[in-house]
């Protein structure tokens, strides 16, 4: 049984965002763990026992408890380990900080995939739909350096990937998705963001990234073929 | 979210809310559950106000809660944001891993159950039947659950404090669902294989702070029917 005593363990799989989010978080928390990769779509009979009810990555083990769901597990961490807090500790921001995550999530992160997985007019349309609600998180930065003032914070770790997935998803699948021009502020954040070292160390290898993407494309076109 | 420029009192409570609204009357429950004083206004949502309208700008729905002029929304981040200003009867557990689950268990119903339930009140043949099996699949889970934490001394997910989170998040399928399925016309209600749930709703509605707000079926049914007629009539327009 993973997380042996007060031990940590995270399944995940190098390509998903989700478990990387994860990642940031105990990164920034500074706690040690185990990592368990996950040879998907085999699912491991560990995954499969820790997360009945949705059978996916990222997983979060501690003294022998699961927890599923990426944004959970980020709440539960910042509870568990109080040092380097990731959520502000006012109630209203904390609010704001779920809410523009759950804006993300909801409003963001599909219309990618759509613009992703789509041909022609629905995907022209799905890139525009992103572009808007990528317009509208921006307003989220109010002026700051980062989501979290002068560090970054909960909502940074909950949406910076899309920065990076969004740049290899617009080149394979030859669509515009970060508009810089559109939103001047979230581009420069996305850069600073993806570079920090913190940030930047846990990143999958971006050439494996970017080939896994195209296979992935491939796949979803010929899909969309028959 | 915008900041209210409402001359709102030092602490004072306003809930902007839809009389039909499961959502808003989710709010309401976390709201009463504490204690908390609040001023209720109904909104006319084919007229919508000035306030609504600046209060959320982005989704320009209810529920909105607007305390010392700050607004909130979003059901779920809202009665969040009850429980962490209003400390009195907490709303969630206070163990970090009992409150992750709680978290989970209410993504789950709305990811799995109240969606899929919206998603099936607004569609029909092939469309609905998808959401009716989707819904039905997260019963059995449901019930699964309900099996294994409730029993004849705990009667609620919020274990020996009574009601909690989880059981606010799911209360709405306790009065909404069955309106859903008359108006809707299908079924994923079934007291045979959701014993458990249904002695759960059973309990739910005999709450003394949650009975009096659950209004006549009857008219939840004429308007959910009205809705789901303009949207079946926009679709076939299309």
């Amino acid at each position: 049984m993973a997380g042996n005593g007060d031990g940590v363990t995270l399944l995940g799989y190098w390509a998903s965002p989700y478990a990387l989010r994860v990642k940031w978080a105990l990164k920034i928390k500074e706690v040690q763990y185990e990592y368990m990769e996950e040879h998907l779509p085999d699912k491991s009979p560990m995954l499969l026992q820790y997360n009945p009810v949705h059978k996916k990555i990222p997983v979060l083990v501690h003294k022998g408890k699961p927890l599923a769901e990426s944004l959970v597990i980020i709440e539960y961490i910042d509870e568990v380990w109080k040092h380097n807090p990731l959520l502000p500790q006012d109630p209203y921001h904390r609010a704001k900080a779920r809410f523009w995550a759950k804006f993300a999530d909801e409003k963001c992160v599909p219309a990618m995939f759509r613009a992703f997985s789509k041909v022609g007019e629905e995907q022209a349309q799905a890139a525009e739909e992103l572009r808007e609600n990528l317009k509208t998180l921006e307003s989220a930065l109010e002026g700051k350096q980062y989501f979290g003032g002068e560090t970054i914070g909960f909502l940074d770790i909950a949406v910076g990937w899309i920065g990076c997935w969004a740049r290899m998803n617009e080149e394979v699948a030859g669509v515009n998705m970060i508009d810089a021009e559109m939103i001047p502020l979230l581009s420069v954040w996305f850069q600073k963001f993806l570079e920090l070292p913190i940030i930047k160390e846990c990143l999958p290898p971006q050439d494996k990234l970017l080939e896994h993407t195209k296979e992935f494309h491939k796949m979803l076109m010929m899909a969309t073929l028959t | 979210m915008a900041s209210g420029s409402v001359a709102n009192q030092e602490g004072k409570v306003m809930l902007l809310g839809f009389w039909c609204s499961p959502f808003v009357k989710r709010v309401e429950w976390a709201l009463k559950f504490k204690g908390v004083e609040y001023d209720y206004v109904e909104e006319d949502l084919t007229n919508k106000s000035t306030l609504l309208l600046t209060s959320n700008p982005i989704h320009k729905k209810v529920p909105v809660l607007i305390h010392n002029g700050n607004p909130i929304v979003e059901s779920l981040v809202i009665i969040e944001y009850i429980d962490e200003t209003w400390k009195q009867n907490p709303i969630l557990p206070q163990d970090p891993y009992e409150r992750a689950m709680a978290r989970f268990w209410a993504n789950f119903i709305e990811q799995k159950v109240t969606e899929p339930a919206r998603d099936a009140l607004l569609s029909q043949g092939e469309q609905q039947e998808k959401k009716v099996k989707e819904i039905k699949e997260a019963m059995e889970v449901v019930e699964g659950e309900a099996k294994a934490k409730l029993n004849d001394k705990t009667i609620f997910f919020g274990g020996e404090n009574g009601v909690g989170y989880v059981d606010i998040v799911l209360g709405w399928t306790c009065n909404w669902m069955e309106t859903v399925e008359e108006v809707g016309g299908f079924k994923v209600l079934d007291p045979e294989s959701q014993p458990q749930f249904h002695k759960w709703m059973a309990n739910f509605r005999e709450v003394p702070f949650i009975k009096p707000t659950l209004g006549p079926k009857e008219k939840l049914v004429e308007y959910f029917r009205m809705v789901r007629q303009a949207c079946l009539g926009l679709v076939a327009n299309k």
